[in-house]
Order: C-alpha cells, then sequence, then structure tokens
C-alpha cells in the first residue's frame, strides 16, 4: 500500500496547485525510495524515460515556423477570410473541424494539433465568426471558445485514432491482450473502434451547437434590446 | 538505421530551438530571472541534442548516462519549483505590420500553414518504413519553413526569435508529458500497478456481468485520470479487471479490448494529468485558466462517452 504514497502526491499537489513538474519529479522519487530502490537508480530510471519520451516534445520544432507565420498576419488573414462568411458560427465552425478531424484520425493523417492548426487556423477563424456575429465578444466567451476548440481538438484525435490498423493505441491492445493469452488480430481492433469515431462526431457537435445556442441568447438579445432602444428613441 | 539517424537530428533540432532561448535570454539584462531561465534552457538542450548524440553516426556509445540525464531533470523541477525561469521580452511584431502584411500577402499564407500538416501525411505515407512518421514531420517542418519564408520575405532571425517566443510561452510544462512518462517508469519498476490490480480485485463481486463492464470501463477512466496515460492504465486495468470480470464471462475480447481502451481515453479528457492534451494547450492558446480551462468543457462530454462506453460494450460484446 505504501507504494501508492506516489499516487497520493500528485493528487495532493494537483489540489495545492503546487509547480506541476517538480510534484512529478517528487513523487517519482519518493515511490521508488518506498519500494526500496537505490536512489541513484531511481534516478536513472527517470532519467533513462526522459530521455526515450522525447518524441512526445517534437512540436518544439515546429513552432519557429507557426511563430513566423504569426508575425506576418496569419490570424489577420484567417479572420479576415472568415469576416466574408457570414453565416458560420463558432459551433458550425468547431463542429466541422471535429468532423475533419475525427475523419483525419481515422485514416492516421496527421491533420490536426493544437500548435499546428487550433491557434494558427481554427481559433482566429472562430474569433471572426463570432466578432462578425455578435460584435464585440467578452474575454470570458473567447477563453470558451479555446477551450472548445482544444477539446474539439482531442475528441478527433482521440476517438478517430484508433480506427488506424497501425495505430500505437491497436497495437498496444494486440500486444497486451497477447500477454494475457488471449489473441486478437489489429484489423479487428481497428473496425471495433469506428462505432466509438462516429458517435463522438455527433456528442461534439451537439456540445458545440449548444455553445452557438447560448451565444445566440446571450448576444443576439441584447443586440435586438438596443436595436429597439433606439426605435423608441427615434419616435 | 536511417530513421534513428535521422530521428537523433530532430532531437537535435529541438536542442538548437532551446540553446537559441537561453542565448537569447542570457544576453537580455532586462530579464528579471536572466541566468535560472537560461541554466533551465541550456540544460533542456542539452538533454535533447546530446543525451544520444552518438546515434546520428551508429556509434551507441557515445551518449550521457541516464543517471546524469536524471539529475539534470531533477534540477529543472528545482528551478521550476522556485518560479526561476521566467518569460522573456520579445521583439514582437506590431498589430499594424501584421494587418498591412496579411493584406499584401494574402491567403498565400495559408500554404506554409497547411503545408506542415500536409506535407507530413504524404511523406509519412510514403516512406512509413524508411522514415516513420517523426522523422517526416521533421523534414515537413524544414519544407515548410522554407515555404514560409518565400512566401513572407521573413528573415531566418525573425524565425528564431518567433520559436523562441513560442517555445517559453509554451514554457517548463511542455516537458510534462515527458516528465510522466518517466513517472510511469519508475511507478513501473516501484510494482505500483500490482498493489493497484490486486486491491481492486477485493473490491468487485464476481459473476454480475454489467457490474463487471461498469467496474471495467470506470476503472479504466479513473486509472486513466490518476495516471494521466489510457496505455499505461489499460494493461494493469485489463489484466485486473477486463480479463476475469468481463470477457471471462463470455465478453468478445476484441470488443471489449478495443472499448476498454477508449473508455481510458473518457478519463483522459478530465485529468490535467494528461498534460500533453489539457494542460499544454492552454499555453499554445493562452488561456487563463491553465489547469482547467480546456478540461471543464470536456467533462460532459467525457462522462457521455464513458456511459455510451458501458452500453455499448454490454450489448455489443455480449
Amino acid at each position: 500500500m505504501i507504494k501508492l504514497i506516489g499516487i497520493l502526491i500528485i493528487i495532493v499537489g494537483f489540489v495545492l496547485k503546487l509547480d506541476i513538474l517538480a510534484i512529478v519529479v517528487f513523487a517519482g522519487i519518493v515511490t521508488g525510495m518506498v519500494a526500496g530502490i537505490p536512489f541513484n537508480n531511481v534516478v536513472e530510471t527517470l532519467g533513462k524515460a526522459f530521455v526515450e519520451n522525447r518524441y512526445m516534445s517534437l512540436f518544439i520544432i515546429s513552432l519557429p515556423v507557426i511563430g513566423l507565420l504569426e508575425r506576418y498576419g496569419l490570424r489577420e488573414r484567417a479572420a479576415f477570410i472568415i469576416s466574408k462568411i457570414k453565416s458560420a458560427t463558432v459551433g458550425k465552425l468547431t463542429s466541422i473541424y471535429l468532423i475533419l478531424r475525427t475523419l483525419a484520425a481515422m485514416f492516421s493523417l496527421r491533420l490536426g494539433g493544437h500548435v499546428q492548426f487550433i491557434r494558427p487556423l481554427i481559433f482566429p477563424m472562430a474569433e471572426g465568426a463570432a466578432k462578425n456575429r455578435y460584435g464585440n465578444i467578452e474575454e470570458d466567451d473567447l477563453e470558451a471558445i479555446k477551450g472548445l476548440q482544444a477539446a474539439a481538438e482531442n475528441y478527433g484525435n482521440f476517438f478517430g485514432q484508433n480506427c488506424f490498423v497501425a495505430a500505437g493505441g491497436v497495437l498496444l491492445i494486440v500486444g497486451v491482450m497477447k500477454e494475457l493469452n488471449y489473441t486478437v488480430e489489429a484489423l479487428d481492433v481497428a473496425k471495433a473502434s469506428i462505432p466509438i469515431a462516429l458517435i463522438i462526431m455527433l456528442v461534439g457537435t451537439i456540445q458545440f451547437l449548444y455553445f452557438d445556442k447560448k451565444f445566440d441568447r446571450k448576444y443576439l438579445l441584447k443586440l435586438n434590446k438596443s436595436k429597439d432602444f433606439f426605435k423608441n428613441d427615434t419616435n | 538505421m536511417l530513421k534513428t539517424s535521422l530521428t537523433e537530428l530532430l532531437y537535435v533540432m529541438c536542442g538548437i530551438v532551446c540553446f537559441y532561448s537561453a542565448y537569447a535570454t542570457f544576453k537580455d539584462d532586462t530579464h528579471s530571472s536572466r541566468f535560472s531561465t537560461a541554466i533551465f534552457w541550456t540544460i533542456l538542450g542539452v538533454i535533447f541534442t546530446f543525451s544520444r548524440f552518438g546515434l546520428i553516426w551508429g556509434n551507441k556509445e557515445i551518449m550521457i548516462p541516464d543517471v546524469i540525464v536524471g539529475y539534470m531533470v531533477i534540477v529543472l523541477a528545482i528551478l521550476s519549483a522556485f518560479k526561476l525561469v521566467k518569460i522573456g521580452k520579445y521583439n514582437e511584431s506590431t498589430n499594424e505590420f501584421k494587418k498591412t502584411m496579411s493584406e499584401k500577402i494574402g491567403n498565400k499564407i495559408f500554404i506554409p500553414a497547411l503545408s506542415l500538416g500536409i506535407l507530413t501525411f504524404i511523406i509519412a505515407q510514403i516512406w512509413t518504413k524508411q522514415l516513420g512518421s517523426l522523422v517526416a514531420l521533421g523534414i515537413a517542418t524544414i519544407l515548410s519553413a522554407i515555404i514560409a519564408i518565400i512566401y513572407t520575405n521573413g528573415r531566418v532571425s525573425e524565425m528564431a526569435d518567433e520559436g523562441r517566443r513560442l517555445l517559453e510561452l509554451v514554457g517548463p510544462v511542455s516537458l510534462l508529458p515527458q516528465l510522466l512518462a518517466a513517472l510511469g517508469a519508475v511507478f513501473a519498476a516501484a510494482g505500483v500497478g500490482d498493489v493497484i490490480s490486486s486491491g481492486i480485485k477485493s473490491v468487485i463481486p464476481q459473476g454480475n456481468i454489467l457490474l463487471g463492464v461498469i467496474a471495467y470501463c470506470v476503472g479504466m477512466a479513473l486509472f486513466t485520470m490518476i495516471m494521466g496515460n489510457a496505455f499505461a492504465a489499460f494493461a494493469v486495468i485489463t489484466a485486473g479487471i477486463g480479463v476475469p470480470f468481463v470477457i471471462a464471462q463470455g465478453g468478445n475480447p476484441v470488443i471489449v479490448s478495443a472499448l476498454g481502451l477508449t473508455a481510458g481515453y473518457c478519463g483522459t479528457l478530465m485529468t490535467p494529468m494528461a498534460a500533453n492534451f489539457n494542460i499544454v494547450p492552454t499555453a499554445i492558446l493562452e488561456i487563463k485558466d491553465k489547469k482547467y480551462g480546456v478540461i471543464k468543457y470536456q467533462v460532459p462530454v467525457a462522462i457521455v462517452m464513458l456511459i455510451i462506453h458501458i452500453i455499448l460494450m454490454y450489448t455489443w460484446a455480449f
């Protein structure tokens, strides 16, 4: 039981909003120590895994390209274009992105990402759509749009990816099941993942369209009221 | 062989971005944590670039010993814990400049933006075996950088400055996924998984299919939330609950295991531990609520999806 102390440290650390990096390293060291592993070996395990998982941070190399495009007005251009499409709303736009993202993940296309797509393309487009439809939009609602779009990226990525035969998750399932003496085919696992991919497109779209309604109620009502006010004034 | 060398070169490129951050921070004498911030990015750059440097030409011997990397990671954590890593000042372009340039360049600005993803895909599809998708990403990045410079007429130095700006904006948090994977390795070495699965076995009654399905799906989600990683949870929970309480009762192994992993992803949507999906994006998108700015919108959908998983597994796998 004492070995679970690392999990406890992480939970407490997150609740108390302590520095995340430090908490994770601390939890690892304490867990290793209570399990009776020598300190140097714990540090070595930590270092080895950190090196072997460097690929998780590879997105760093794409930052200079995206930064340069932002410097030369990428977001401004996206906002300009969306402002010409009168019918686009934040919810519809985000739903379209979710569907495309899920389909891309199902075919193992790397067409997505918070850094590659949401920040430089989809968010500026949504921001443009919101300003076009509602005039000025409150800071809190912009934060909501950002949160929803980050979510759309995750929905599509997570629930679409296992439809691809050679996806990491699919290979993991095949490997783990083999260890447990069940032979499953990667292709069958991929096929069994299709219903969930279709369902997330539907569920996510419902969420995004709900926010459209919410914004409509908040801003369009206000706009109409102020119009009525001016009408009464001129009368 | 080629794949290993090229992948290693990508890490060198990551290292160079870090080194530039360190250099620019060090030169900025108005920076409030000039030295400690520069040290942070230097250490990270060293780990990226040199930890397996010899692999570039196929020599495994030339590397930094893992134990030293481990101590370097501890130093990074200490610098971060004492808030010694701060964001610098950047000479960003003005809004007027951005507006003028966006009008001048027009829609062509989207070509390099889209080429990053599309080129990665094309290269990965054609040379999967030889290169793998990581190297494809690297090659696509270089090509996109060239395309970006052609269309914007920007300078390489501007690109370096912008890379630094985004890296420091994303900040130390961008390291969390990598650190969590390292934590998982320590947990595995310490035998944390065994403790949990034997604990779960003593709680769940055997013989009820629906209860087994609920325990498996919810267990996957909960354990993923704690670990921040559905892959780690899958091995433990499938052995501990999935097989004895669902598959052994007649559930189709393919359907049960496939839905088991995606049930874990419902947990991923709800936890700050899944940093690369839920925390890093708050930095990338500059969301003010750094911990729950994304998660709070994902929780309702995750719960609905989890219920759908339970229904689907109960009706489809039996």
